[in-house]
């Protein structure tokens, strides 16, 4: 049984210091950002521009999808369209089998994450070995990404330095970026170099051409897929813009959202095998169209997965990735996860303050925060949330219905919390894990107000 | 208003793709128009300067130049005694003693410096568009240790709308715009040059 998201963030908080520092690097981040965005006086046009196009796409998305599938095959790609998860595994599973190995170089893909492909080829005897940095670094300690954008955030410089020297024989206790950033180029240089199929994600899939945008920082989709024999990209269907001419919209808005960089060092567009090579496009759902039917929740499908939210949200920062048991982190993953599954993702919509700088940086504006408060309501009506905390919420619903319980209830609670503060501040109570009360006021706002002079 | 379409329902008889389609068509909000602005002018003192900027921010370094033989001098002088250097300009064929006319882009592996043409440069994000048109293999920017692209300073245009009117994505099957050399910040947050790609990028533009 995964720990909740409360239960496993209780956990990540027990190291103070690194909980700080895991806070203030990721700050850092969104400060970055801030800096970028302020240097675009039309910031906010393009992101209204970048929502409208999203929304148009949603609206549009079957003739759109079938246009595109016209256009790619047309430029001699193969479409796939897998319903699931486990469609998706086996059609990739298919392709690398056809051409007769059983190893594979990837770059990195959120959504083979959500398919737990790598687990799957594994246990058909296929290796894959990610090659985005920070991935490989998280897959040799055989951890999730933390981060969809930093998949090794959470680790410091000595973990990493242990991690390469366990797995690549750099010098123990070695620290320096430089130098592991080099061990690794040369592990993985070698890696693109035998490997004949490579598999990369899809940042924008453009239905008027047929072609697809893959945006790094390190060239690594590139190595990956101009050395392979065969390139399959995988995509979610919500990836698919109109027209080349809005990618001017979404390369602008994606890296100074992610990063703050202008653009990522990398934005690389795919219309055609090269000579020899054979490349295929897997379009997914898994559980996408459910989610484009719920009025109050398919504006996540337009997500660019930047991370700008995860960055921003003050209850990512001091709780970590991994407190998310999901794919997808952050405020994003809090509002996509529970539509895989509601019983198992219960809790991630309640990992927020609902302070709505989530969807105040969002590029495309989604309503982050206004979904998870709706998301909140729809579990607990479905039953998916806990007794306690359904309970607490009724008793809470009851005391403020009346206005004679509620000051009977307060007079009770300042005389508990001043005779007998063990009955409020123990164990039982989590709110005083990390936290004092205030000292209890002598009356309250009402009694003064009753008894104040009014002359 | 339409009705919820529960998902979870395989209809035996349609294939995955019909399946995906018709959950999409049931369950997609009805149709919204596409009429908002979505490109902007961006205006810049010096496209050049603003250019040569961000190039730096992002890792990489501009120099103008007046001529190919200016090129030659300054690669000669900075890439004293390199060997393994390919170039597909032909202006600049006596810099190079590797040939790009093979089959297997493996064999590029041993590259140390590509000296390519960019079509145009963005000045918002120093990057620069290479496409097919102008390299022989699309592995060519990022397998090699270093890279130089010779842009032609005419060819620099403001922001990326700029940049989507001026480029035909599919006119060949592969381009990219490259804004710097490869670079990470995966470990701490501490950048590092040469990722997986070029540990370095210059920028000759060429007056």
């Amino acid at each position: 049984m995964t720990k909740d998201h409360s239960a496993a963030a209780a956990e990540f908080n027990k190291d103070e210091a690194r909980v700080n520092w895991h806070d203030e690097t990721l700050w850092f981040v969104r400060s970055k950002r801030d800096k970028a965005v302020f240097q675009i006086p039309e910031w906010e046009q393009l992101r209204e521009a970048g929502s409208q196009i999203k929304n148009h796409v949603l609206s549009n998305l079957h003739d759109y999808l079938t246009e595109f599938e016209k256009k790619a095959t047309e430029n001699g790609i193969t479409v796939h369209w897998a319903a699931d998860g486990k469609e998706h595994n086996e059609i990739i599973y298919s392709i690398i089998k056809n051409e007769g190995v059983n190893r594979m170089v990837k770059s990195k893909s959120m959504l083979t994450e959500e398919c737990h492909l790598n687990d799957f080829l594994k246990e058909k005897g296929v290796e894959v070995i990610d090659s985005d940095l920070g991935e490989r670094i998280v897959q040799m300690r055989e951890e999730p990404p933390s981060h969809i954008v930093l998949p090794a955030i959470h680790l410091k410089k000595s973990d990493v330095g242990e991690t390469f020297h366990q797995h690549l024989g750099t010098e123990k206790g070695a620290t320096d970026p430089q130098y592991l950033t080099e061990a690794a180029r040369q592990h993985l240089r070698d890696t693109f170099l035998t490997r004949k199929v490579a598999l990369t994600g899809v940042n924008f899939a453009i239905a008027e051409t047929g072609g697809f945008v893959v945006c790094t920082n390190e060239g690594n989709a590139d190595m990956g897929a101009h050395l392979a024999d065969v390139h399959i990209a995988a995509m979610g269907f919500e990836k698919i813009i109109p027209k080349a001419e809005h990618l001017g919209v979404f390369l602008r808005l994606l890296a100074r959202s992610a990063t703050g960089q202008p653009i990522t060092t990398f934005s690389s567009h795919f219309h055609k095998p090269r000579e020899g090579q054979k490349m295929h496009i897997v379009i997914v759902d898994n559980g996408r169209t459910t989610q484009l039917g719920r009025p109050d929740f398919r504006n996540s499908l337009k997500c660019i997965r930047c991370a700008a939210c995860f960055n921003t949200c003050p209850v990512y920062r001091r709780s970590g990735g991994h407190s998310y048991h999901t794919a997808i982190a952050g405020p994003i993953g809090s509002i996509l996860a529970p539509n895989l599954d509601m019983a198992q993702n219960a809790d991630l919509p309640f990992a927020s303050t609902l302070c709505g700088s989530c969807s105040n940086v969002c590029p495309v504006k989604i309503d982050i925060h206004e979904q998870l408060y709706k998301w909140r309501q729809v579990l607990v009506q479905d039953g998916h949330v806990s007794s306690i905390k359904s309970i607490g919420i009724k008793s809470m619903a009851s005391v403020l219905n009346s206005p004679k319980f509620y000051r009977t209830a307060g007079k009770l609670g300042r005389f508990l919390m001043k005779t007998a503060p063990f009955m409020v501040n123990n164990n039982l109570n989590v709110w005083y894990n990390q936290r004092e009360m205030p000292e209890v006021p002598k009356e309250s706002f009402r009694e003064w107000y009753l008894r104040r002079d009014v002359s | 208003m339409k009705t919820f379409h529960e998902t979870s329902l395989p209809i035996k008889t349609m294939s995955s793709r019909e399946q995906i389609l018709a959950n999409i068509k049931t369950n997609q909000p009805d149709y919204q128009k596409l009429d908002v602005q979505f490109k902007f002018d961006t205006v810049y003192e010096n496209l050049f300067e603003k250019f040569s900027e961000i190039l730096s921010f992002v890792g990489g370094k501009a120099i103008v130049v007046n001529n190919y033989e200016e090129i030659k001098a300054d690669v000669q002088e900075h890439y004293k005694g390199v060997k393994n250097i390919a170039t597909t300009i032909s202006e600049l064929s006596s810099l190079a003693d590797f040939n790009l006319n093979i089959s297997d882009p493996h064999d590029l592996e041993m590259l140390n410096l590509a000296i390519i043409k960019g079509d145009f440069a963005v000045a918002e994000n120093g990057a620069i568009w290479v496409s097919e048109k102008h390299i022989p293999h699309r592995v060519l920017p990022m397998i090699t240790q270093y890279l130089v692209i010779v842009v032609k300073k005419s060819e620099i245009v403001t922001n990326m709308h700029r940049a989507y009117e001026r480029v035909k994505v599919d006119e060949t099957g592969f381009g990219t715009f490259i804004s710097g050399p490869s670079k990470t910040a995966d470990i701490e947050q501490s950048l590092v040059i040469g990722a997986h790609g070029a540990r370095g990028l210059t920028v000759y533009v060429l007056d």
